[in-house]
């Protein structure tokens, strides 16, 4: 007999929020929540690039702090918040398309979940720049100024910034 | 022009291939060897497996012949009884499941009887080594320009030199992927990829298709740094196979480990100089070997060879010029493309051996360059007259002085007396790079290219060439829109479909802006004919015209385009057989600055500072041209001095970003970035090519830099902490550059 693709072998029903609304899926005990999101809710906004952890290409929100979703099980999100790169206002990443923070967009999902958590959480750069808080994004095509530079006008157009590149 | 497609790949819209929607399909696997040579004996599939449930096909399974289709067809599909490299593909599997597919992959075994593998291609292979020809040299070219052996005799002064360049692995981010299915009788095969209609023909030979019968689309690109141009024949041919067996659409993608062990790498190099000189610093003859390892198929080192030696010699003015290259065959996985094709390996050696040749004869390294960078009127190494008008003396001068290069020596050398473990240099690299396929390629390619009109007046280029971060899609637009007066809106760019656009060649060696963009322009102009107006139309006439068109020919089943085909510019001649001639079109010509810092605790080189200068023709889009130089700069820190493929049996040991480390946005600095326009007549909008210039010199200037930080003489990349470690402490730092083998 044929399974199904995406149908568990032994399924565990996991309830938690998802980008603000309510979700249960049935998952195999050792599903990502990476492969989760994007094979069984249909979220492909989210990349796999490394599978270990490395790149942050997988870069989500658990509540409300950056994870690599590759590296959490579906199963340890139930009854937390899970917030994914297809939550963000698009309006408001014109400064990142307009300073280059993104060119063949494999890594693009996940840099923007970091840089969105920098956005929000200014008085990081009070102890680390903008180049050491990014750091967990790898990014192959840009040499990281246009992602660097994106942050920082990012920033500075919500006021809370102070001038970095 | 803002990126055109900036905003779907912010958000997360942009759909890759392995993002698209396909229902009731298998997930492919590949089962590899675990040898590097010998005689496949048996494959013994594990009784842990129900084994009905899975699409199994192997070489026999392949309806043509059993080969990928490039240069030279050696290269299997899937290995027929006999393995030359670990990690050779021998057998596919398919599954609904795909951590079933996976569990079976493992429960594969294939049993080889191992041979005698040859590992190291800086070494005259012993008879049991042989496997190509009578010597293991896949391919052996050189150039002669006037006398070097009388030259070096005559010469007050003699240098010699030797240099490696290790492996590079392209990481992109997003990994190799192919999915295919059959649509009738068609198979439709789609994916990331560089080049569709190499894909195209890999297909149509090895499955002995018609034509019409397989169709390539490729997807949007996840990066490719020339390792999605012939790599993804591959995969695109195993996924067709397990399609056609399996009766169903098959999904094929890479995790990062199978992506890093299995796909091709930067051509390992090692380059000899010997190089004679008046004692003042004048070049009077330049005796180079070039030898690259082009692992167990032709692939495409018989190209990569050739831009090596073409960019050996340098940007400089020499009469006798001599120049080997050979790309050996090994039993390693089969290096392959990766941008700057050669030329990166070969003006490492070139720029850090001029440094050498300056700390020799006691000279200034700018001041050596000075001397000896072309003037306009003189030749190149093959023959080819320079006469473009660039200055390549502003150009350096240009980078000295944003670099604030000479004042940094003062500060330097204040630095480096009063810290006791750290140390401050600077170091300059001048380099070119040609732009196009080399030689005659670009005849020989007979690119074409469309525009189309649509009835609401708005066009549309067709062309095979892609996106993969580079920005075609914008500069096409920008070039259509502003050939024929429309705003950016009015341009569509075809999806890269075989059924659909016409091939316009690969996206590949900095030709698609220069060279196809310029059929985007006469395409343009030849859109405007055929609706009846003249070059100068523009705006609303041309919407008008074209919609009028749509009017008069109500119903056509042949819908209104223009269409433009590659024309050689009439100055250039290139003669294969002598290697004599023009062998690109243009060069682009830089000047490029590094400043380190090296912990003299951990031998830890950190580049602080960085000046990229460039004459490119006119620049097309400040912004993009900016990225691609950036992005160019940071991929060849990596490759200076923290890259590093570990090899085991000839295939890479440490294929996780766990440890091939990859540099972070805090390990480079910003990297500052100008250009000098000198707008080239043949090119789109007067551009010459630019992606793959930025790789060239990182590498050199950075070394240099870190010879002149600590009084060390590097002669190979990477410049690990420990390579360099034993450099400036070890015994072994007497004649150091074999002091740490690469392989």
């Amino acid at each position: 007999m044929l399974r199904p693709y995406g149908r568990p072998m032994a399924a565990l029903s996991v309830s938690f929020s998802l980008n603000g609304s309510p979700v249960t899926v049935d998952v195999d005990p050792s599903a990502r929540l990476l492969d989760t999101l994007r094979y069984q809710l249909g979220l492909t906004g989210t990349k796999e690039g490394c599978g270990e952890g490395e790149c942050g290409a997988c870069t989500v929100y658990l509540d409300g702090l950056p994870v690599n979703s590759c590296l959490i099980p579906t199963y340890q999100v139930r009854g937390q918040r899970v917030a994914t790169v297809e939550s963000l206002d698009p309006g408001a990443l014109e400064p990142f398309e307009r300073c280059g923070a993104t060119q063949c967009g494999a890594c693009t999902p996940g840099v923007v979940m970091t840089a969105w958590w920098i956005r929000e959480h200014p008085e990081l750069l009070g102890t680390h720049s903008i180049r050491e808080l990014m750091a967990g994004n790898l990014c192959r095509c840009t040499g990281y100024d246009g992602i660097v530079d994106s942050v920082a006008e990012a920033l500075r157009e919500t006021g809370s910034g102070r001038r970095e590149t | 022009m803002k990126r055109r497609e900036a905003l779907a790949k912010l958000t997360g819209r942009e759909r890759y291939v392995d993002d698209l929607p396909l229902q009731d399909f298998l997930w492919g696997m590949t089962v590899r060897s675990p040898a590097p040579r010998g005689r496949v004996t048996a494959i013994r599939f594990g009784e842990d497996v129900d084994w009905s449930q899975f699409v199994v096909v192997d070489h026999r399974d392949v309806p043509g012949p059993n080969v990928v289709a490039l240069i030279e067809q050696d290269q299997p599909v899937l290995a027929a009884g006999y393995v030359r490299h670990v990690h050779e593909p021998v057998l596919l599997l398919a599954h609904p499941s795909r951590e079933a597919v996976r569990r079976a992959v493992r429960s594969v075994e294939v049993v080889v009887a191992p041979e005698p593998p040859a590992l190291d291609f800086r070494i005259t292979p012993t008879p049991d080594w042989i496997q190509y020809g009578t010597d293991n040299v896949l391919k052996r070219l050189q150039i002669v320009k006037g006398d070097v052996e009388r030259a070096l005799a005559q010469a007050p002064v003699v240098v010699s030199g030797t240099y490696e360049t290790g492996a590079q692995e392209h990481v992109y981010l997003e990994t190799q992927g192919m999915i295919a299915y059959l649509e009738g009788d068609v198979l439709v095969v789609k994916g990331s990829m560089q080049c569709p209609y190499y894909v195209l023909k890999a297909l149509q030979h090895a499955l002995a298709r018609d034509g019409p019968l397989v169709r390539v689309i490729q997807t949007p690109t996840g990066g490719g740094f020339g390792g999605k141009e012939e790599f993804p024949s591959h995969i695109a041919l195993h996924a067709a196979l397990l399609a056609l067996k399996g009766g169903r659409p098959v999904k094929l993608i890479y995790d990062r480990g199978e992506d890093m062990a299995a796909t091709t790498k930067r051509h390992p190099a090692l380059v000899r100089h010997r190089t004679g000189l008046t004692r003042d610093g004048r070049l009077l003859a330049q005796d180079i070997e070039v030898v690259i390892d082009g692992g167990a198929y032709v692939t495409l080192s018989p190209v990569v060879l050739s831009r090596a030696i073409i960019h050996a010699a340098g940007p400089y003015a020499c009469d006798h010029v001599h120049i080997t290259g050979r790309a050996m065959f090994t039993n390693a996985v089969p290096f392959g493309a990766f941008r700057g094709f050669g030329a990166p390996q070969s003006q490492f050696a070139g720029e850090r051996h001029m440094d050498v040749i300056a700390r020799t004869l006691g000279i200034d390294p700018i001041e050596l360059r000075r001397i000896n960078l072309l003037r306009d009127g003189q030749t190149t190494a093959t023959g080819q007259v320079i006469r473009d008008g660039t200055d390549r003396l502003v150009v350096m001068e240009q980078a000295l002085e944003l670099s604030r290069y000479r004042e940094k020596q003062r500060e330097h050398a204040a630095f480096n007396a009063t810290h006791a473990t750290r140390r401050r240099g600077a170091g300059l690299a001048t380099f070119y790079h040609g732009a196009g396929f080399t030689g005659g390629g670009e005849v020989a390619l007979q690119s074409r290219l469309r525009v189309a009109g649509r009835p609401d007046g708005r066009v549309e280029v067709l062309s095979a060439n892609i996106e993969m971060g580079q920005g075609t899609l914008t500069v096409f637009t920008e070039l259509a829109a502003t050939r024929l007066g429309l705003a950016p809106d009015d341009v569509t760019i075809a999806e890269a479909d075989t059924a659909r656009v016409p091939n316009s060649g690969p996206t590949v060696a900095s030709r698609t802006t220069m060279i196809v963009g310029a059929l985007v322009e006469r395409a343009a102009d030849d859109l405007r004919r055929r609706v009846g107006l003249d070059d100068s139309a523009r705006g609303a006439a041309v919407k008008e015209a074209i919609q009028r068109w749509h009017r008069e020919h109500p119903g056509e089943g042949e819908p209104l385009f223009g269409e433009a085909a590659y024309e050689k510019p009439p100055d250039i001649a290139w003669d294969d057989k002598t290697y004599r001639g023009d062998a690109y079109g243009a060069f682009a010509w830089a000047a490029y600055v590094a400043e380190v810092e090296v912990d003299l605790r951990t031998c830890a080189t950190r580049v602080i500072d960085f000046v990229a200068v460039q004459e490119v023709g006119k620049v097309l889009n400040p912004a993009l041209a900016k990225g691609q130089v950036q992005g160019g700069v940071v991929q060849g820190i990596g490759w200076a001095l923290m890259e590093e493929c570990k090899w085991r049996d000839g295939a890479m040991a440490n294929n996780q970003l766990t440890n091939y480390l990859i540099p972070t946005s805090d390990d480079v600095p910003s990297v500052r970035v100008a250009f000098l326009e000198n707008p080239y007549p043949h090119g789109a909008g007067g551009a010459k090519g630019l992606g793959e210039l930025p790789i060239d010199g990182p590498a050199p200037a950075i070394l240099n830099a870190v010879a002149r930080a600590t009084g060390a003489d590097p002669r190979a990349i990477p410049l690990t902490p420990e390579r360099l470690m034993e450099l400036l402490d070890g015994p072994a730092s007497v004649g150091a550059q074999h002091a740490a083998p690469l392989r």
